[in-house]
């Protein structure tokens, strides 16, 4: 028996010189990043205050700093099948074989929902709706620092594969019988569902920690009523992911017996139904769109009304339209195969259903619209990213009402018209979303805000490069171009794509923007530092403490008193500005411990997956032990809770107004 | 600037598709319609997006702070009047748009027969690792990557895969249908002209699958006629032992056609008695080989 399962040395594709150069490249930057660390001295640091911390706020920024990591790999996936496919037309090949390019776009879609805009929504709903509610951290926090470490064990495994072996090529979606064995005897396929099951265990386990923070947790005086509206998507996406993603780790458990076993679940013997993985698929692929669309929308609006200087128009029915679009998310999946040959009726509800989400999605677009209507608008970067969201996605919008009527998407389903929508939706949703939150609640996290200059220069290359890109992509769809193609006869299509590729260099543009905005800001960061906390004129209770929160995030729990907490305390304030404060007496806070049990657990799951992928038996026995191990250890650990005296809190307090008042 | 953006694209998109194969160029009764349905949503919406758009804009401009012009309401935030119109607005582009769809899905249910004087041909497809496989039932030939029709006549098309799922599509002709083993999938189209156009496979298959393209030749029922004749002079007959090698993964396969056909091939694909078992145990055996 071979101790190392399927693995040896012909593992490493070193006869590819593309593969092989982004894994060196890949290694040289991990090697940069741990000699600076150690040449900083920085370890002890590093895992005292990040990697141990269960505090909701870091957890959060390691959360966005994973996914803008993830989207520059997802990016680069992006910027190879657009210059491939600008090259092979006619007769040409273009630089990627179909084995090499078929693991690419497959790549670059699983990255990009799973590991890079998840997390990203996710980072922002920990970093947030803590702060927002009035609280001092989530339900359960070291829960959520566990959750964290498991989306980065599934994204280490999957730039794993990289170096060691190889990713899927059967897509993102990993439809059987393609993913089967006797079709992807690879290892590709374990890496896609080692890498999927371990990280949605962890978003699994986030979910549960945000509805019981946001149901159980709130400030004083917060009625559910009285939660800023982004409070809200949270709980709609976290709910959403309660009843989701039970069914991705049900169906990609079922294909991994098939793969494993033996077993006959989507197989084409023994009566296996590979409509049965399509339908499961979607029923958690469908909701999985909103989740990631709902917190966007919530960052939107908090943007939209904190940059008009009014509250949000129609508060309440915002809050209904939320809550619609989180139950229809259920009912609509079907339409992302009408062409399977279902009867009419069903196609049919299937299609009215989902045309019925764009009433509630509608009515959003015009409350966003009338919040800005007899506001003052200022146009910061994050009411930039808004207003090009509100453009784009009304496009995005149309487009995806159009694929829902089923004759349409006859003719334009898996064709590039569908890629333009999603992206329409994808980019112009949830990207500029979470880009608009990154610039929002930067100056909260960090203490200093993020340069202006270059982050309206890199709002602009994205958004026209996003137009660049994706429109001749419409046209194309039109033209009758399928996805996935690794080259075409058509040389009709071919300036369209060269367009496209285009466009994604202008994108490119806008992404180096990006970091040099945050490379420019921490060297500026004395310039731009925000003293007083609330940088923005800001409306929600996140802003009423100093930037960045202390650890307790509140010296005195805030009582809420109606809509837009922070925003009528501070006019309360301003009224009765002469009279003195009263002196209240600090108390201790009770904060939860550090805990390493995340960090190993996460390290143990990584052991497990690279384990099970190469079908080397022990070492999985032991990463389990481990893990079980880790989480014994962590039940019977004594003390939960550290407190920070009363003098410690006092101390804060004094400094934070003392800045305030210089 | 964006929206004239988009305008430009579509209008583009409208001018090119004269000179182009895709969708807005058809050529058959189904392609037609659901160009139509296209159209029908696309203007039912756009009356509403592009006032839109274009609300978007003027009020970010007019409200701009630095305008002393616009009049700062910070209490104007709710108005049951506005709070209906929100509603409404998308509510009853719904209601039209959703009454296309529900409609458009009856009448152009792939598997509803097209209503027509003339008799209508049968086909049977076998989609294969990357090529197609066309089998004439009635004329007991069979023809692989390229499909014959007359024009003017409906084609009941009767679908099903060997292996992995593919998408059958001829963008000029209509409605795409998935091709799944183990079971049958049923679409009925029609050519009105005479003239070649492309077919693909709309659902991404493996390696091969770029090249997994067809010809459709509308025909003449004459030249039909004779294209049967001359099918039935040549090539081999498909039967259990030639349909083996024709699984055989393949990639960029040019057409060619049988004089024969086995009279219940399709019907033992699908029910998977003969070939994809086989042909997938050979594979399954050879992968496992390699594992060891």
């Amino acid at each position: 028996m071979n101790l190392l399962g399927k693995l040896d040395w012909n593992a490493i594709p070193l006869h590819e010189p593309i593969i092989m150069g982004a894994t060196g490249f890949m290694v040289l930057v991990v090697v940069v990043v741990l000699g600076f660390i150690t040449a900083k001295g920085a370890w002890l640091y590093l895992w005292h205050e990040w990697l141990t911390s269960v505090d909701h706020k870091r957890i959060g920024a390691m959360y966005c700093i994973l996914a803008l990591v993830m989207m520059l790999r997802g990016f680069s996936d992006a910027i190879m099948i657009r210059s491939q496919q600008a090259l092979a037309a006619g007769g040409a090949q273009g630089y990627l074989p179909p084995e090499h390019f078929n693991q690419i776009f497959s790549a670059h879609g699983t990255i990009m929902i799973l590991f890079m805009a998840m997390p990203f929504v996710v980072g922002l709903m920990n970093f947030a709706v803590p702060l927002q509610l009035g609280v001092r951290d989530v339900a359960f926090p070291t829960l959520n620092s566990v959750s964290f470490w498991l989306t980065a064990s599934g994204a280490l495994l999957v730039n794993i594969s990289l170096a060691v072996g190889e990713f899927s090529k059967a897509t993102w979606w990993g439809y059987p019988p393609l993913s089967e064995m006797q079709y992807s005897p690879g290892v590709g396929v374990d890496y896609y569902l080692w890498s999927l099951q371990i990280s949605g265990i962890g978003t699994l386990l986030a979910g549960i920690n945000f509805v019981t923070t946001i149901l159980k947790l709130r400030a004083p005086g917060m009625s559910y009523m009285r939660m800023p509206v982004f409070c809200w998507t949270a709980l709609a996406a976290n709910l959403l992911i309660v009843a989701a993603f039970p069914v991705l780790t049900a169906t990609l458990a079922m294909l991994a017996l098939d793969r494993y076993l033996g077993f006959h679940f989507f197989s084409l013997e023994g009566q296996g139904n590979q409509m049965l993985y399509s339908n499961l698929f979607w029923v958690w692929g469908h909701p999985e769109v909103y989740i990631l669309i709902l917190p966007a929308f919530g960052v939107f609006s908090e943007v939209m009304a904190t940059f008009s200087g009014k509250p949000l128009f129609g508060y309440r029915s915002m809050v209904a339209a939320t809550m619609t679009i989180c139950i229809l998310s259920f009912l609509v999946w079907l339409h992302h195969f009408f062409t399977m040959g279902a009867s009419a009726n069903v196609n049919g509800f299937f299609g009215v259903m989902s045309m019925i989400i764009a009433l509630p999605t509608g009515a959003k677009v015009f409350n966003w619209l009338f919040t800005m209507y007899g506001g003052r608008v200022r146009f910061s970067v994050p009411v930039l990213w808004s207003i090009g969201f509100m453009v784009t996605f009304v496009i995005g919008g149309m487009t995806g009402v159009l694929l829902a009527v089923p004759p349409a998407d006859f003719q334009l389903h898996n064709s590039v018209f569908l890629v333009a929508h999603f992206h329409n939706v994808a980019i112009g949703g949830v990207v500029f979303g979470v880009m608009a939150g990154y610039n929002y609640w930067f100056p909260k996290a960090f203490g200093f805000k993020l340069d202006e200059r270059w982050g309206k220069a890199s709002f602009w290359c994205w958004l026209v490069g996003f137009y660049v890109a994706f429109m001749p992509l419409y046209v194309l769809g039109l033209m009758g171009m399928t996805r996935r193609m690794q080259h075409y006869d058509n040389l009709s299509w071919q300036p369209w794509l060269i367009a496209a590729a285009f466009g994604t260099a202008i994108i490119l543009v806008g992404v180096v923007c990006q970091v040099v905005q945050l490379v420019v800001s921490i060297r500026n960061r004395e310039e731009l530092r925000d003293v007083t906390g609330d940088p923005w004129n800001g409306r929600t209770l996140e802003w009423a403490t100093a930037s960045p929160p202390p650890a307790w995030n509140f010296a005195f729990q805030p009582k809420v008193a109606g809509l837009d907490a922070f925003w009528s305390s501070k006019s309360r304030a301003q009224a009765t500005k002469d009279e003195p404060t009263p002196t209240r007496k600090y108390e201790p806070v009770e904060m939860p411990k550090n805990s390493a049990t995340g960090f190993v657990t996460a390290f143990f799951a990584v052991v497990i997956g690279f384990a099970l992928i190469w079908h080397i038996w022990w070492l999985a026995i032991v990463g389990v032990f481990g893990a079980f191990m880790t989480l014994l250890a962590f039940s019977f650990r004594r003390h939960n809770e550290i407190e920070v005296p009363a003098e410690e809190v006092a101390r804060f307090v004094r400094s934070h107004q003392a800045g305030v008042a210089a | 600037m964006r929206y004239g953006l988009l305008a430009g694209l579509l209008i583009g998109a409208m001018t090119l598709s004269g000179c182009t194969e895709g969708v807005l160029d058809p050529k058959g009764p189904i392609a037609l319609a659901e160009r139509q349905i296209l159209f029908n949503a696309l203007g039912i919406m756009l009356a509403i997006v592009i006032p839109v758009i274009l609300a978007i804009l003027g009020f970010a401009f007019w409200f701009r702070a630095s305008n002393e012009r616009a009049r700062y309401r910070p209490d104007f935030t709710y108005s049951g009047r506005l709070e209906l119109l929100v509603w409404s607005i998308p509510a009853m582009t719904v209601l039209l748009v959703g009454g296309v769809a529900w409609i458009g899905a009856h009448d152009l249910d792939p598997g509803k027969p097209i209503s027509s004087t003339v008799k209508p041909v049968n086909v049977q497809v076998v989609s294969l690792d990357w090529k197609w496989l066309f089998i004439y039932p009635e004329q007991g030939l069979a023809s692989v990557n390229k499909l014959v029709v007359p024009v003017g006549t409906p084609i009941s098309f009767e679908l099903t895969s060997s292996s992995v799922m593919n998408s059958f599509f001829v963008p000029q002709l209509g409605s795409q249908i998935y091709t799944m083993s183990g079971m049958a999938t049923r679409l009925h189209l029609q050519a009105d002209h005479l003239g070649t156009y492309a077919g693909i496979s709309a659902m991404f298959s493996g390696d091969g699958f770029p090249d997994m393209r067809f010809t459709v030749d509308a025909v003449t029922d004459d030249r039909f006629a004779q294209w049967v004749r001359q099918a039935r002079e040549t090539g081999s007959a498909l039967d259990k032992q030639t349909y083996a090698d024709l699984v055989k993964p393949s990639k960029a396969v040019a057409p060619f056609t049988y004089r024969a056909v086995a009279p219940d091939l399709f019907s033992s694909i699908v029910n998977a008695d003969m070939g994809a078992q086989d042909s997938s145990l050979s594979i399954c055996s050879t992968s496992q080989r390699a594992e060891r």
